[in-house]
């Protein structure tokens, strides 16, 4: 029985879940709000649930296939929190779509399901599984604007993509527990150690694999090819979702695979976390630049952001893995106010899609406009915002390790960025709107717009709101 | 040569052969017949390894189930195979050079120490694999056989999300309502005065 | 059988047990090929007697001989291939129908201890087996080239694989309440008459496994893949002489196969309803006593009688609509199994298992 106490958020996610898949059967097409209300319920509940059971050490449960520690305890809490912040920005944007199914929100609350158990997961199973729940319900939902060919063509990409990436993961983990015989995270690293060999070549390949799917999953270049396509192409609420939550599950990847379970590594995927820490930060910022279409342009900056949590984590020491701990709760917040702002806006009927369709968003909403600002301007990382204080701590730890030229090309690389997102706020605040825009969003998106923007200030001016939790996650 | 490794080389040949054919040969329906057989074989070489849970379940599951659905599918598909040869000769060099890599990885991979393992001593006469199969299933992987399921539901809700379209011209059949008609609803008996053939006067 | 092994000591012991295993399954086929051949006779008999006609009386005495001249017929008509068809798949089809059904009687336990190969997973061996035979309907239905033929193929494939789910699930109801694959053990299980055979405490999985197995055979009235009045007749429209007489073998092997498995999984198969009933020494008496005791008999008597149900259904029920087969199929047969199975595993953790 005791078992079953370290899982009960999940045990409580799924049955609920199961309950709300019933609920939604029974309703009529206009009441679709109560399951909307209900499944904001359920994250609040599990929320809470986690809260209040954060145990005092690491538990692992399940044949230590299961770990529970205060690292998994606050990634799994930012997940609620920016579960439910997507959803709140969804409902209208899907209510104008027509999507407006119960659908969305019980694909995104399983979703939920597999990020919490990969944040958990403490062995190769649980995490592979986790990540094919998760995966498979993003799939999903990007398909889920079933009538448009290019959600169905974007959906295409990413499973058949997806797919290609937990092949190959689950190639290096084969080979992986070949080597060392067990599925347990916590042993291979012990055996790895035990073994002394840790540099056979066999050892080597394992890791490239396991590191290439995890990079396929983040979205690192080289493996970057389908962020773009499929920000574009899903539906902005589904992008809205696959740009925020599940990054927090993928550096929950990172963590368990290769910072618990290959740290003695370090040595080797140093080299391939350099790499892809460098083209993603000159590819994600360079070709953000071109973009008109603001949903592209996002998708090559999450990129970007993504390169930065990497420098975070190949430091190797605990600060490090903190900052990037850091780095991808902030971000996880940013890019879910900035696609909610595009989510709660209309531009003569139309959806946002470009960056011009934001023209004027001054002269009509001025709140709306300094809340995208704020964002943005969080995203550049200007002192002030917690974008800054996110990109300063990975340079210290950095430079704390000796990667100064490291650190003075993310700098250059962040400056370069600063160009399209301060393009974005040239458009909000200096263009002449030359058509309609009307902000189309409920009062539970206006308020949690404002609660997103301000919460960039308020944790950029007191840091230390945030920055303890991510340094006791890794203290152990 | 003992008998079953006459048997092993047997199966692993044609296994071999069929995934071979699988992927060279023109027609689908040819292919997905090879995978049949490919399936066949591995189901029979792992009822060799004394795993015959798995062995029947293969053949259950993948054969009898998902590769039919997969042969119904492709039937009915109306592919062009030409069109989807034309790239074959373009790529051909680069998946050459992949599968060599992976082939030259997987043999160095498996000359690794921990593989020169010998054979596990023959199980017990009343060693029951399934039972065994299921006692570790439903305690030691209690949790990933739960999540597997979840992840079963999750396919079984996306498919009926994304092809589940209600169209309002579809007719359905109540068999209630039919059965409920009475006489009055479908037929009305009309009261005709008879009508008078006038002959117009000549 | 130990008899003929010792005349054959002069070999060496391996090719032995390959001649014994051949003796044993001619065994069993010649009897199931007698039997296919006069179910047909049957068939058409005691339709005919539904029907209140007399059916065929004129080959031999009262017809009996109607089989042999309807196999002979068939054996010198002419094999026609269609033009353009597979030649190969076209005509292994057949013999992928006819291979499953004849292999499966490997594991069905006749009378204590004759059986051909005792394996633990016998029951899913079974269903392993059951799920190829629609390999060879589908393949019959493409390989023809014809459109008749593939749409028979077609319906075919979606209804078997639909209805081999609540078949499944019924034989886990058999398993959990035995707590074996074993077919032998199953019937073991079931020792001690006809109050505990499996048929009472689950008789909902006894009647969706049969009415499944009807499906599954392609009989009527779940048969819209021949479908005469539709699709003529379905996957095996272009076929014509002994690779037609095939199939029609193998489908009423099938029948007599699903006969057979209900007898052995629910109703006890060889054993005697009266074991237990009747006092013990009623069983010594010499002629009456082994009749009334445990023996093939009893298997072959029940499996007579899911056959004769079998005849009965064609000729009183009308065919079932495609939708209406996949309705029955998924909405009323497989939450029954669900049900059922949720129940049983309930009543097996409390404790109370009356068949135990």
């Amino acid at each position: 029985m005791s078992d079953l106490v370290p899982v009960i958020p999940e045990i409580f996610i799924l049955t609920m879940t199961c309950v709300l898949l019933l609920v939604d059967l029974f309703i009529k097409e206009d009441q679709r709000d109560i399951v909307y209300w209900f499944s904001l319920a359920i994250l609040a509940s599990a929320f809470l649930l986690t809260y209040q059971g954060q145990p005092s050490e690491r538990e692992l449960v399940f044949g230590a296939s299961f770990v529970r520690d205060s690292l998994s305890d606050i990634l799994k809490l930012f997940v609620y929190v920016v579960s439910a912040g997507v959803f709140i920005y969804a409902r209208d944007y899907l209510k104008l779509k027509g999507m407006y199914k119960g659908e969305f929100f019980l694909l995104g609350l399983f979703a939920v399901l597999g990020m919490m158990l990969m944040i958990s997961s403490a062995s190769f199973l649980t995490l592979y599984l986790g990540l094919e729940l998760l995966a498979l319900s993003l799939y999903a939902m990007v398909a889920l604007e079933y009538h448009s060919a290019r959600a169905s063509e974007a959906a295409m990409k990413y499973f058949v993509l997806g797919a290609v990436a937990s092949g190959i993961l689950l190639y290096g983990m084969s080979i992986m527990y070949g080597l060392t015989g067990t599925l347990n995270i916590y042993e291979i690293q012990a055996r790895l150690l035990e073994a002394g060999d840790a540099g056979r070549t066999g050892v080597a390949f394992a890791m490239v694999f396991i590191l290439v799917g995890v990079a396929f999953k983040l979205g690192a270049v080289p493996f970057h090819m389908w962020v773009p396509d499929v920000y574009d192409g899903a539906p902005t609420a589904v992008t809205n979702f696959i740009g925020s939550a599940p990054k927090i599950a993928a550096f929950a990847m990172v963590v368990r695979l290769v910072i618990e379970g290959m740290g003695s590594l370090h040595e080797q995927w140093l080299q391939i976390f350099l790499v892809l820490a460098v083209l993603s930060l000159l590819i994600g910022n360079v070709l953000a630049i071109p973009q008109t279409n603001i949903k592209r342009m996002l998708a090559y900056s999450t990129i970007a952001h993504i390169g930065f949590i990497v420098l975070g984590v190949l430091v190797g020491t605990a600060d490090g893995y903190s900052a990037a701990l850091f780095y991808t709760l902030v971000y996880a917040l940013m890019s879910m106010g900035g696609f909610g702002v595009l989510l709660m806006l209309r531009r003569e009927g139309q959806e946002i899609e470009l960056i011009n369709d934001l023209k004027g968003l001054n002269d009509r909403h001025p709140w709306l406009a300094f809340m995208m600002m704020l964002l943005m301007i969080s995203m550049i990382g200007i002192p002030g915002t917690v974008g800054f204080v996110a990109k300063l701590w990975v340079l210290e730890a950095l430079i704390h390790e000796g990667f100064i030229s490291l650190a003075v090309f993310a700098v250059v690389m962040s400056v370069i960025g600063a160009y399209y997102y301060l393009r974005v706020i040239k458009t909000l605040y200096f263009d002449k709107p030359d058509s309609e825009l009307v902000m189309t969003s409920n009062w539970d998106s206006r308020l949690l717009v404002s609660a997103n923007g301000l919460a960039m200030l308020v944790l950029g001016l007191f840091p230390g709101l945030l920055v303890p939790l991510c340094v006791a996650a890794f203290a152990g | 040569m003992t008998f079953q490794m006459f048997l092993f080389y047997f199966f692993a040949t044609i296994q071999v052969f069929a995934g071979l054919r699988m992927i060279s040969v023109r027609n689908p329906v040819h292919a997905a017949l090879f995978l049949v057989l490919s399936f066949v074989c591995a189901a029979s070489l792992w009822i060799l390894m004394e795993a015959e849970f798995l062995g029947l379940l293969i053949v259950l599951v993948y054969v009898g189930a998902v590769l039919v659905l997969f042969l119904f599918v492709v039937m009915m598909l109306d592919i062009n195979i030409a069109q989807i040869r034309e790239g074959f000769a373009r790529y051909l060099p680069i998946a050459a050079v992949a599968a060599l890599v992976m082939v030259v990885q997987m043999i160095w991979v498996l000359n690794d120490k921990v593989f020169k393992a010998s054979a596990p001593p023959p199980a017990l006469p009343e060693y029951n694999n399934t039972e065994a199969l299921g006692e570790v299933l439903y305690t030691q992987y209690v949790l990933q056989f739960e999540i597997a399921a979840v992840i079963l539901l999750v396919a079984i809700i996306a498919a009926i999300a994304l092809t589940l379209r209600k169209r309002p011209t579809t007719k359905y059949q109540n068999p209630g309502e039919q059965i409920k008609v009475k006489r009055n609803d479908r037929v009305r008996l009309v009261q005709m005065k008879a009508e008078k053939n006038e002959v117009e006067p000549e | 059988m130990d008899k003929i092994a010792s005349l054959l000591g002069f070999l060496p012991e391996s090719v032995v047990a390959i001649i014994m295993i051949l003796i044993k399954i001619i065994l069993i086929i010649v009897p199931i090929m007698v039997a296919v051949a006069y179910l047909t006779f049957a068939e058409r008999k005691i339709i005919g007697y539904i029907q209140v006609r007399i059916g065929p009386n004129r080959v031999g005495p009262k017809g009996w001989l109607q089989p042999i001249a309807d196999a002979l017929k068939l054996m010198t008509k002419e094999v026609i291939l269609p033009e353009n068809a597979n030649r190969f798949l076209f005509l292994i089809a057949p013999l992928l129908v006819l291979g499953p059904a004849l292999a499966a009687w490997a594991v069905i336990p006749f009378n204590d201890g004759w059986i051909l190969s005792n394996i633990n997973a016998g029951l899913l061996y079974i269903l392993a087996l059951t799920s190829l035979g629609v390999y060879g309907v589908i393949l019959a239905g493409w390989a023809s080239n014809s459109k008749y033929a593939l749409l028979g193929g077609l319906r075919t494939a979606a209804q078997l694989v639909s209805y081999e789910i609540a078949m499944g699930f019924a034989l886990v109801g058999v398993l959990m309440a035995t707590g074996s694959l074993n077919l032998e053990e199953i019937v073991n299980v079931q020792r001690g008459g006809i109050h505990h055979w499996l048929f009472i405490p689950l008789i909902g999985l006894f009647l969706v496994y049969f009415i499944a197995g009807v499906a599954e055979t392609n009989r009527a009235p779940f048969d819209v893949a021949e479908g005469e009045s539709e699709i003529v007749a379905g996957f095996h429209v272009e076929y014509s002489g002994m690779a037609f007489a095939i199939f029609f073998l193998a489908e009423y092997a099938n029948m007599i196969l699903i006969s057979a498995l209900t007898a052995t999984l629910f109703l006890g198969g060889w054993l005697s309803p009266f074991e237990g009933l009747l006092p013990a020494s009623v069983f010594e008496i010499p002629v009456l006593g082994s009749l009334l005791g445990n023996g093939i008999h009893w298997l072959v008597f029940k499996t007579a009688f899911f056959l004769l149900l079998f005849l009965w259904f064609r000729a009183t029920f009308p065919r079932y609509r495609y939708d209406q087969i996949m309705r029955l199929g998924w909405k009323v047969l497989i939450p029954v199994t669900l049900v059922w199975i949720f129940a049983e595993g309930i009543a097996i953790a409390f404790g109370w298992t009356p068949w135990a």
